[in-house]
């Protein structure tokens, strides 16, 4: 498998202090790389480096052999080719499921306003909600929200999706709807970096885990590895905290 | 009342709502633009500008449109700058007007989340991509009530005309009742016209605000 994106010795500050120390990471085309870890261990601000939402300090971030940060060429392309999903949805509120999808395409990609609205019906579809096209977000359930959102992102055929804690709102009975998503992405072999609290969907969705704490990359193995023989302390008290026995 | 002199005064009343409606409409076309240049550059901070602009919106929130009007129209002519009395009403309330239009446009424009920038970079759109079709749009949603509120002030505000010696309405019945002492025809006709102006503005902000707000927080 190619490697597509490579994150490289990078160290990101915020008022000096290190929220990311050197951290490394690859994946590769078609992988699924979760990560975990405790309450601002710097798990969102890895993600929001890697399409240059933030400056870094040190090291770089490389996506398919091109440096996007630090960024020398237009930051709107190259995050044209990642697709970020988030906490709270952001879909646009005055604009319909249908023309939340089709925007950026239309403008950005210059994608006839037909086509796009051909392929987001297509993809609506694929996730249950072609009944909602014309349905305004504040008109849709928060699972509903989070499952256009992912779509959206799709429409821009992204090269690698961004997912930060995206059942983190939601109500527990609407998380099945969305994880079941983003399960049927991977199947499909989509190249995603997810950050999660839901370790049984981590599991099944991932191809390899990665343990951060502190702002470094403390594990990272198999999910068979990682969730059965960890080698860290610090890992074994992190999984430990999500069982009840 | 005496419905005579109604008709006898209604061409000359008539002629001064079509000045006030012209003037009122010329400020709130020029309300609007300064208002929203203003909340642009106070919104993003813009160096400089954002000073600018800010200074200005204190200056004329702050000071009576009457003060505003006797310097555009006494003052201009002293630093050499020649204007009719319709320009410097039409500026005058322009001026006023976009001081606190640029108030409203604000609080909408930083009503809108950052987070909502954020998505749309995420996908790839570019910094006026995103101004125009996604932070502008929500923005004036969320301003459409005090623009809307603004609108018929400043609609009212244009009684202070006269004072620079325009005919408008309140001019034309200062003028009738001084000339011929008919003070209850001449008030009636001046409470009419002004409800007929307003009220059809009123109506239509209600119907845009309900239309606009609709998409974004339903009926
Ligand atoms: N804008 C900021 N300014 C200063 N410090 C920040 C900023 N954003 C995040 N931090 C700090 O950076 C660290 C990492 O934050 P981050 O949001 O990446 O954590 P996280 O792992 O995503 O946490 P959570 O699981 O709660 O989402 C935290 O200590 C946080 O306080
Ligand atoms: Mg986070």
């Amino acid at each position: 498998m190619d490697e597509i994106l490579n994150i490289n010795n990078l160290t990101k500050a915020y008022d000096d202090i290190n929220v990311l120390d050197h951290v490394n990471l690859t994946v590769k085309k078609g992988e699924v790389v979760v990560i975990v870890g405790p309450s601002g261990c710097g798990k969102s601000t890895l993600l929001r480096c890697i399409n240059s939402f933030e400056p870094i300090r040190e090291g770089k971030v490389i996506l398919d052999g091109e440096t996007i940060n630090p960024c020398k060429g237009k930051l709107n392309e190259v995050r044209e080719r990642i697709g970020m999903v988030f906490q709270n949805y952001e879909l646009f509120p005055h604009k319909t499921v249908l023309q939340n999808m089709i925007l950026a395409p239309v403008k950005v990609k210059k994608i006839k306003k037909k086509e796009a609205e051909k392929e987001a019906l297509a993809l609506l579809d694929r996730v249950g909600l072609s009944g909602k096209k014309n349905s305004y977000p504040r008109q849709l359930s928060g699972g509903q929200k989070q499952r256009v959102a992912i779509v959206r992102a799709l429409m821009m055929n992204p090269e690698i999706l961004l997912l930060d804690e995206i059942t983190a709102a939601l109500d527990p009975e609407m998380v099945r709807e969305v994880l079941d998503v983003v399960i049927n992405l991977a199947k499909e072999g989509r190249t995603m970096v997810i950050v999660t609290h839901e370790m049984a969907f981590a599991r099944a969705v991932a191809d390899r885990m990665v343990f951060i704490d502190g702002g470094r990359i403390v594990e990272e193995g198999t999910p068979d590895d990682f969730f059965e023989n960890p080698k860290t302390e610090r890992l074994r008290k992190f999984l430990d905290s999500f069982s009840y026995q | 009342m005496d419905p005579e002199v109604l008709i006898d005064y209604f061409p000359r009343y008539a002629e001064a709502f079509l000045l006030t409606v012209r003037l009122g409409f010329t400020g709130i076309f020029i309300a609007f633009v300064l208002g929203i240049v203003s909340a642009f550059f106070m919104h993003f901070k813009v160096p400089v500008l954002s000073q600018f602009f800010g200074g200005y919106i204190e200056v004329f929130r702050n000071t009576p449109l009457l003060v505003q009007l006797f310097f555009i129209y006494f003052g201009l002519p002293k630093i050499g700058i020649a204007t009719s009395a319709e320009v410097c009403g039409a500026i005058g309330l322009g001026l006023l007007g976009g001081s606190y239009m640029a108030e409203g446009f604000r609080s909408g424009l930083d009503a809108v989340s950052v987070s909502q920038t954020e998505s749309a970079l995420a996908l790839g759109m570019t910094g006026g991509q995103i101004f125009f079709n996604v932070i502008f749009p929500e923005a004036f949603t969320l301003s459409v009530p005090a623009i809307v509120a603004n609108v018929i002030f400043l609609l009212k505000e244009t009684s202070i005309f006269s004072a620079i010696s325009l005919m408008d309405l309140m001019f034309t019945a200062k003028d009738l009742i001084g000339l011929y002492y008919n003070t209850t025809e001449a008030l009636f006709l001046l409470v009419v016209f002004y409800i007929v102006m307003l009220i059809p503005v009123s109506v239509a902000g209600n119907l845009i605000e309900r239309k606009v707000r609709y998409k974004m927080f339903g009926a």
